[in-house]
């Protein structure tokens, strides 16, 4: 029997923003179907690490693969069409465009391969009942939580192998986090890759099998969610349980 | 004035709105996906006027005359959007993620560029179109006759505009370009490849310019000061409109045209017994045009606020004073061009070259106080320089004054010019503060140009000469000497100062500047004014020094220079512009003077520096000196 | 109650269709360490960037009360006119004068608090460097003093940024997220900077905060905003409870109290 071929798999990131290096060899591994943490304290290197993966910063590596092929010296688009959806810390909605607009930039047809639900827009409707009310609404005149479902939803129309959601609960309401937590319980039940970076360690622990922590631009430890997630149900998750 | 004459200047003005709205709305636009301000748009815009002249008639002689026209017409517009693909391919993207300054040099050295090549190809006469086959009769309307042409001019800026407008909003192109212009990064994320988006964006953009050019053609002649005055009437625009909006855009063009059309309608007029040429005041009514909306809505009049430059590049370190090896290289300097006059007896010509250099460097160094401490990248520091030469030259040669008085009078008004345009300048950031800049260093080479009565107009003031003891090569040199220590050294100071402290604080960040409690605008005001103040001087002595003035000496390429000057040598110490403006001096000197096409070598010159250096030259060269 | 330093009354503001502020009061006392929370888009930002001159209200007031005297409207001046005034600020994201030694950042802000911006001839080197020292000193960061300002780490910039606000001895500090991108542990000390100065010097803080750690382990008094409206304010406990507060804001989630530090 061989091993299945990991959906990402890492080794040795290092990433720049300009001339300052922010990740030191970074190593991880995400299973395909699996959904991972990657959690650390702000300016760890957790955006950096997405940014890096999705092209948007300079990065260099041993080895950077997307089910077995080598990513690490592709542009961002050629990446983004390769099967891996990005939804931004900040969100990143284009405010002068309707939700419908935003979702039409979005769309894009399965990459070879890619085996999972074909994300129609009825499809993301469902995952977000409330986007379908606002279908007309610029991105500019929605609350931080709807364009936080508008980004995951602009995301999965372009039918992803692997999404990477950088702090999806951040900034906003508790709530909300409910409902994120719901939707992204149900995309990985539907066979999609995740890998999330959060602060939050409860969120984390409703959704995701294993974790990583950052620290200072390197993987500090990793290991099975449940390990992590024992220090207490408020306890953040900064660094090995201990 | 007579009611036929307003209505023929409405429609007139009317007309040259469309115009002004088709290179603006390139211009938008591009900044809007690629965040470049295209210094080379005015460029694509003469080059349509050029190949449409060139392409109609011969066009005309296989196909007919109407065709030829009209079909010369769209073939100017389709090769200037060819054009502008193929710059964007070759140059711009090699140059998206160097900062801001950069970029405008770089599109600035293919203005220049572009410019020498419509002079190898067309030559530097006038070339008139021909007239257009059915529309160049008139029409009757209201009694009254207007020429045909200008009616269809005047239809194609809002048939443009809605265009446009269908294509931004009912098109995945559209929607991509709007999606571009707020976040590039998010769009490649999605999967777009941008390169291709940016690369129709500029062709697009470029090609409506060069539509607008072509239209020209029965209307005015081919000519190669097109590029920068249209490049400096669309900046106006785009300020005035507001950055990224098309309806702005054409409000805009539509209210500065009929500003001007009215100016020449009323022709000469009396007011209380003083007679004004107002047809003569067009640009003047241009600037007010300009400093009324500034001063009501300072973005524009659809412009909202624009995030603050985001590519500044590293910080630097800390401005430490001069050690005692630093005041010994100095103190060696200063010696050796206090001691030029003594090669004169052997070297005839070091004191003059030395004189140019001095001049260079208090212009250059004037410039970098804005640039360097201030952060603001004047794109029309010659006008200061020029306000300065051509005062002094007036007091001299009209008032008759001694030559010190006649510096002073020259520094006044460099003086006076920078405190009001720098009242409306400080408004602004980033490249908004160079657009407007330049557009205020056009207006004042345009006044230069144009009053001839006080400026001599393109001839220029002659007899410009020192009394003595200043007639001399040696006795001028060593006064310039002494001026430009003078302003060396209080650049100097007030850069330690309190006040340079304030204006670097307001440079590394705004926000927290104003929540210390400093006035930034004040701050940045009063350094705009000093240095306007100092670069006087430096024109004061430019006029001595060559016993002339004429507006060729203080157009954009003056300005060009300083920025070069300052940016070969470095930005982040004074040190930087003394060895930039002693090096470009030496370089025009030597190399420049020998060729007819020294704009294309200068513009070689930039592109080289600014694709070897993306990242800055002295950030380039600072990176190569640490361990 | 002692008299407020500041006070709040009836801020309204619409952007478009949309309420961002209706009808928000409330005041803060000296020594008061004052959080303002709630979902995003409550109104949050709006009230605070109304407080500190960033933007004007549609209707209603600022006042600031200097000792004694009935209070000084300062509603809709400009943000560098209310520094003057006594109310230093933060940032989200700490901003300083990256191309200046920490020192010099102090001095600076020393120097504009003194109105002596516009010396012109005067090295700035010695001026206020004393005041300066003690400033970073008690933010503790004078071992870092002659460092530039652009190579600290994120939580010395934090630190210096609070030096450079203390410097106008404001009456008011207005800290946005004073905490955000800091560890555990640098929070905590920042919150009990921030803390002890608010007893030294009787200075009020206005803060925002997303950490209900901090806000419910270090603030007297919150005061919660929901779709731009007040829906309550009053002490940690009684916030902490309050039916309307968990149903918009803080949903199911258990929060940590001033003993689960």
């Amino acid at each position: 029997m061989t091993t299945p071929v990991p959906m990402l798999d890492i080794d040795g990131l290092d990433a720049w923003y300009g001339a300052a290096q922010v990740l030191f060899g970074l190593s991880l591994k995400v299973e395909t179907g699996e959904a991972v943490a990657l959690v650390g304290r702000n300016g760890a290197g957790k955006s950096t690490t997405m940014k890096a993966l999705i092209g948007l910063i300079s990065r260099r590596a041993h080895r950077l693969t997307l089910r077995g092929a080598d990513i690490s010296a592709l542009p961002t688009h050629v990446i983004a069409r390769l099967g891996i959806g990005y939804v931004p810390e900040d969100r990143r909605i284009f405010s002068d465009l309707t939700v419908l607009e935003n979702l039409d930039l979005g769309r894009r047809r399965r990459a070879p391969g890619n085996t999972i639900t074909d994300w129609s827009l009825e499809a993301v409707f469902d995952l977000f009942p409330h986007l379908a009310e606002l279908r007309h609404r610029p991105g500019g005149q929605m609350s931080g939580g709807e364009q936080q479902m508008l980004a995951v939803a602009r995301a999965l129309v372009g039918n992803p192998a692997l999404l990477l959601l950088d702090e999806p609960s951040e900034g906003v309401a508790p709530i909300v986090v409910e409902q994120m937590t719901l939707a992204l319980t149900r995309l990985k039940a539907s066979g999609l890759s995740l890998l999330v970076s959060e602060q939050n360690a409860q969120f984390c622990a409703a959704i995701c099998d294993r974790a990583y922590t950052i620290e200072q631009g390197a993987v500090h430890w990793h290991g099975p969610m449940a390990a992590l997630a024992q220090g207490g149900r408020s306890r953040p998750a900064f660094g090995p349980p201990g | 004035m007579s009611f036929e004459s307003l209505l023929f200047q409405a429609v007139n003005g009317l007309a040259s709105a469309s115009g002004l709205f088709l290179v603006a709305a390139g211009l938008s636009i591009i900044f809007g996906v690629t965040r470049i301000v295209n210094m080379a748009h005015g460029s694509f815009y003469m080059l349509g006027l050029y190949l449409a002249v060139t392409l109609a008639p011969l066009l005309g002689e296989t196909v007919g005359g109407a065709l030829g026209f009209w079909g010369g017409i769209v073939a100017a517009a389709l090769v200037t959007a060819g054009l502008g693909a193929l710059v964007e391919v070759v140059l711009l993207r090699r140059i998206y993620a160097a900062p801001e300054l950069y970029q405008l040099l770089a599109t600035f050295a293919l203005l220049l560029i572009i410019n020498d090549a419509a002079l190898y190809f067309w030559g530097p006469e006038d070339i008139l179109g021909p007239r257009a086959p059915g529309l160049s009769g008139s029409v009757e309307f209201l009694g009254r006759h207007l020429p045909q042409y200008d009616i269809f001019l005047a239809l194609i800026g809002p048939i443009v505009l809605i265009g446009l407008h269908i294509v931004l909003t009912g098109t995945r192109f559209g929607r991509l370009v709007r999606a571009a212009t707020q976040d590039r990064e998010m769009v490649a994320a999605l999967g777009i490849n941008e390169a291709v988006l940016f690369t129709a964006v500029f062709a697009l953009g470029t090609g409506i310019a060069g539509l607008g050019g072509a239209l020209q053609m029965a209307r005015e002649p081919a000519n190669l000061a097109l590029d920068l005055s249209v490049l400096g009437d669309a900046f106006v625009v785009v300020v005035v409109g507001g950055m990224g909006s098309l309806r702005g855009a054409y409000l805009a063009a539509l209210l500065v045209a009929e500003v001007k059309a009215l100016c020449t309608a009323l022709g000469v007029v009396e007011v209380a017994g003083i007679t004004f040429n107002m047809s003569r005041l067009t640009l003047v009514a241009e600037f007010l045009v300009m400093a009324v909306v500034l001063v009501i809505r300072p973005h524009g009049l659809f412009g909202r606020p624009q995030p603050a430059a985001a590519r500044r590049g590293e910080a630097e370190a800390p401005l430490v004073p001069l050690g005692p090896r630093g005041r010994l290289v100095a103190l060696a300097v200063l010696a050796f061009f206090a001691g030029i006059p003594l090669f004169s007896a052997f070297a005839s010509y070091a004191p003059v070259l030395a004189l140019d250099m001095v001049i260079a460097a208090l212009f250059a160094a004037s410039l970098h106080l804005l640039m360097g401490p201030g952060g603001l990248a004047s794109f029309g520091h010659a006008a200061y320089f020029g306000l300065g030469a051509y005062g002094t030259a007036c007091a001299a040669t009209v008032l008759g004054l001694p030559t010190p008085l006649a510096l002073v009078i020259g520094i006044a008004t460099a003086s006076a010019g920078a405190v009001l345009f720098g009242w409306f300048c400080v408004r602004l950031e980033g490249v908004y503060f160079a657009m407007l800049t330049l557009a205020f260093a056009q207006i004042v080479w345009s006044i230069a140009y144009q009053w001839e009565e006080v400026t001599g107009g393109s001839n220029g003031l002659f007899g410009v000469w020192p009394d003595p003891p200043f007639d001399s090569a040696n006795g001028l040199y060593l006064a310039a000497l002494a001026v430009t220590l003078a302003g060396l050294v209080l650049i100097r100071r007030l850069v330690f100062a309190p006040f340079g402290l304030a204006l670097r604080a307001a440079r590394d960040s705004r926000l927290r500047a104003e929540a210390s409690g400093i006035a930034v605008e004040k701050v940045r005001w009063l350094a705009f004014a000093l240095a306007g103040t100092l670069c006087g001087a430096a024109g004061g002595l430019f006029a001595f020094a060559k016993g002339s003035i004429s507006p060729e000496a203080i157009s954009v390429g003056r300005s060009i220079d300083g920025l070069v000057m300052v940016l070969l040598g470095g930005v982040n110490s004074l040190t930087g512009p003394l060895l930039g403006a002693g090096g470009l001096t030496l370089l025009q000197d030597m190399v420049m003077r020998e060729s007819a096409y020294w704009r294309a070598l200068l513009g070689l010159i930039i592109l080289a520096a600014v694709l070897l250096f993306p990242a800055g030259l002295a950030g380039g060269l600072r990176r190569r000196r640490a361990p | 109650m002692t008299a407020p330093v500041l006070k709040v009354s009836a801020l309204t503001k619409r952007y478009g269709g949309v309420q961002a502020l209706d009808g928000v009061s409330f005041a803060i006392a000296p020594g008061e360490l004052l959080a303002l929370i709630g979902p995003n888009g409550a109104g949050k930002s709006t009230c605070f960037n109304i407080v500190n001159g960033q933007l004007r209200p549609d209707s209603g007031h600022v006042r600031l009360i200097g000792s004694g005297t009935a209070g000084r409207d300062i509603t809709g001046l400009a943000p560098r006119r209310i520094a003057r005034l006594g109310v230093g600020r933060t940032f989200q994201v700490a901003t300083v004068f990256g191309s200046m030694t920490a020192l010099e950042n102090v001095q600076m802000a020393l120097i504009a608090a003194r109105g002596q911006v516009f010396g012109l001839w005067r090295p700035a080197r010695d001026l206020a460097r004393q005041e300066a020292l003690d400033l970073l000193e008690q933010t503790g960061m004078a071992a870092q003093a002659g460092r530039p300002a652009a190579s600290l780490a994120y939580g010395d910039v934090k630190r210096l940024e609070l030096a450079m606000a203390l410097a106008g001895e404001p009456r008011l500090l207005l800290m946005d997220e004073p905490t955000a991108g800091m560890s555990a542990g640098e929070r905590h000390d920042m919150i009990a900077l921030v803390r002890q100065l608010t007893r030294v010097r009787g200075l009020a803080v206005l803060f925002t905060e997303h950490s209900m750690d901090v806000v419910f382990g270090h603030a007297d008094r919150v005061v919660v905003l929901a779709r731009g409206r007040l829906i309550a304010d009053g002490s940690v406990e009684a916030v902490r409870d309050d039916p309307a507060v968990r149903e918009v804001y803080l949903g199911g989630i258990p929060v940590g109290g001033r003993n689960e530090r």
